[in-house]
């Protein structure tokens, strides 16, 4: 039966990633360096959707 | 009503329309043979595929509310406010395999709600109506705010009086009784697309007439530094930042207890559908984030908020819409408006419908009908909507908007108290049906006690005055605060397994587990999903 062990796939760890990221204040809480005009607090956690969408796609592809 | 805001409200009252005649000729999209039972009227066929679940799901999560509520937050606190941004980032991977054991154990027993589950898992109809009232009392503000969102819209276009707000519910509520999900299903397409038009025209619009992202964050630091609040700034400071992460992380564990965004999720066709949204979903996040931007925007562009006549001092929800107004041509802000306008439509649908679905699954059924028929149900849960959005309404009428807005605070503390028996119980049954309901009834109360504790100087509440907890009060020397949601969780934890353990020692009985393991992953296809799913569930 492969239903029964769907959840136990390594890949499915990855997705902690782009849960601790962003709660890793110390990463982003700072003003430099800036891009086009965004403080780095601002333009990094933006960037970290990026993180989540790509490990979710990742995941999901890998474990389909 | 003043001669100046013609055209937005011709642009306003147009697109509303539009969008209501939708609501209505939604019960002839995809139409089932027969709408009278839950899983048509209330979860729209449980057959939407990837697309119209990420309208779906999208249109419901990112509220009218978000819209206003996070900019004015970011606005008045700066980076605090854009809390919001991590969390629905987190969110994503937290529960992409959670909700696709939900939707597999749901769509083999028919569950329509999450109380349902938690009653076949427990075996306890009183751990189910536990389950539901808690929903029920979660939703309920959270409707009532979808209005101060229309509201703030109106103020804008220098509408005041409730006959308005009146009149839009009455419509919304005809055609959620008529087409059931189907009408915020079909509505979401327009609400969602609006939004998107309104959000990228703004933030490459308005920040080019300011003089550049750069200036304005120049100005929102500058002002920060003026005020003498020690909270706030465009960064976060040693004292905010573990409220910062445990404000982003317990929202995220709260959203998907909400009964509304399981309603979204019940109603996809299949896990990958569930999937693949929380892979795309994240585009909305991208979306929140820039519109929480414009509480930056607001501060550059020296928005005045508009003074409530009630209190005489500035209502931050109307930051939002008066940027707008000063920012863009008429006919445009009048496309704003009715994007916020109509996003308050979508989820007060859905959360009404929601909230329906428990009262009639495990109030009407467990206890007043039990024999109760699919038409019944589907008739029961249909008036029920009405009454929930009738007390929305009534809320907003009788009561001062800011209880609402307590409320709807409270509420995401009060639906954490659900996450043992919910989200845990879906992965063990270790927990015994006492312990999770001793657990829930202590995390609620020491929920309440601590948001009761909370002041707010800058409205001058002495209760109720924000989530943030301070430390000092359990008597560390720090000046750091704690989500109140996370610290009741981990209560409501502690006395769920103590709990447990004394009832397994006393002997107390235990409710029957009715799922088994392979129900967690059955998928679209198995015969187990196949055949209730076609027949309803009885």
């Amino acid at each position: 039966m492969p239903g029964n062990d769907r959840d136990r796939s390594p890949w499915y760890w990855l997705l902690l990633v782009p849960i601790a990221v962003p709660l890793m204040t110390f990463l982003f809480n700072a003003a430099e360096p800036t891009l086009l005009g965004f403080p780095l607090f601002y333009w990094l956690q933006l960037a970290f959707i990026i993180l989540g969408v790509a490990t979710t796609t990742l995941v999901y592809r890998m474990t389909r | 009503m003043s001669g100046q805001h013609t055209t937005e409200l011709v642009v306003f009252v147009a697109l509303f329309l539009v969008v209501s005649g939708m609501g209505f000729v939604a019960a002839k999209w995809r139409r089932p043979k027969d709408i009278e039972s839950l899983h048509e009227w209330g979860l729209g066929g449980r057959n939407f595929g990837t697309w119209i679940t990420w309208f779906l799901v999208g249109g419901d999560l990112y509220t009218a509310y978000t819209f206003v509520a996070v900019p004015a937050l970011v606005f008045g606190a700066g980076a605090l406010g854009f809390y919001a941004l991590p969390y629905t980032v987190v969110v994503y991977p937290l529960v992409f395999l959670v909700l696709a054991r939900m939707w597999s154990v749901s769509h083999v027993h028919g569950f329509v709600t999450p109380a349902d589950f938690v009653r076949a898992r427990f075996g306890s109809p009183t751990l189910a109506l536990v389950i539901a009232i808690t929903g029920i009392v979660a939703t309920m503000p959270y409707i009532a705010l979808q209005l101060v969102g229309i509201e703030a819209v109106l103020k804008a276009m220098g509408i005041t009086g409730h006959l308005p707000i009146i009149i839009a519910f009455a419509i919304l509520a005809a055609y959620t009784y008529q087409s059931g999900l189907r009408a915020p299903a079909l509505i979401a397409f327009v609400k969602d697309t609006l939004i998107y038009i309104v959000i990228l025209a703004a933030v490459i619009y308005i920040p080019a007439k300011l003089g550049g992202w750069g200036s304005i964050f120049d100005a929102a630091a500058e002002k920060f530094a003026k005020t003498p609040a020690p909270g706030d700034g465009i960064l976060l400071n040693a004292n905010n930042q573990l409220q910062y992460i445990t404000l982003a992380f317990g929202s995220a564990l709260a959203l998907f207890l909400y009964p509304h965004s399981l309603t979204g999720v019940l109603a996809s066709k299949n896990r990958n559908v569930i999937k693949r949204n929380m892979s795309a979903l994240p585009a909305y996040s991208f979306l929140l984030g820039l519109i929480a931007l414009l509480g930056f925007m607001a501060i550059a562009a020296g928005v005045k908020p508009i003074v409530n006549p009630e209190t005489g001092k500035g209502d931050n929800n109307t930051v939002v819409p008066v940027l707008f107004d000063q920012m863009f041509p008429d006919w445009f802000t009048g496309v704003a408006y009715a994007a916020i306008g109509i996003g308050a439509l979508v989820p007060a649908a859905i959360m009404s419908i929601a909230a329906a679905n428990l009262f009639t699954r495990n109030i009407y059924r467990e206890y007043l009908n039990k024999q109760a028929t699919d038409a019944q149900e589907a008739k029961v849960s249909k008036l029920v909507s009405l009454v929930v959005k009738v007390g929305a309404v009534l809320c907003i009428l009788l009561l001062d908007p800011q209880f609402s807005i307590d409320l709807q605070l409270i509420g995401g503390v009060v639906i954490l108290q659900t996450l043992p028996s919910v989200a845990l119980g879906l992965y063990t049954r270790w927990f015994h049906k006492g312990g999770l309901i001793a657990g829930w009834a202590t995390g609620l109360a020491a929920g309440m006690w601590m948001l009761y504790l909370i002041p707010n100087p800058a409205n001058g509440k002495l209760h109720f005055g924000g989530s943030a907890f301070p430390l000092a009060n359990f008597g560390f020397d720090t000046k750091a605060t704690l989500y109140a949601g996370v610290i009741a969780l981990t209560v409501n934890l502690v006395v769920a397994a103590l709990a447990t353990l004394i009832f397994r020692a006393a002997k107390v009985a235990d409710g029957e587990d009715a799922t088994s393991r392979g129900d967690y992953f059955a998928d679209e296809g198995d015969p187990k999903v196949k055949d209730l799913d076609l027949s309803g569930a009885h």
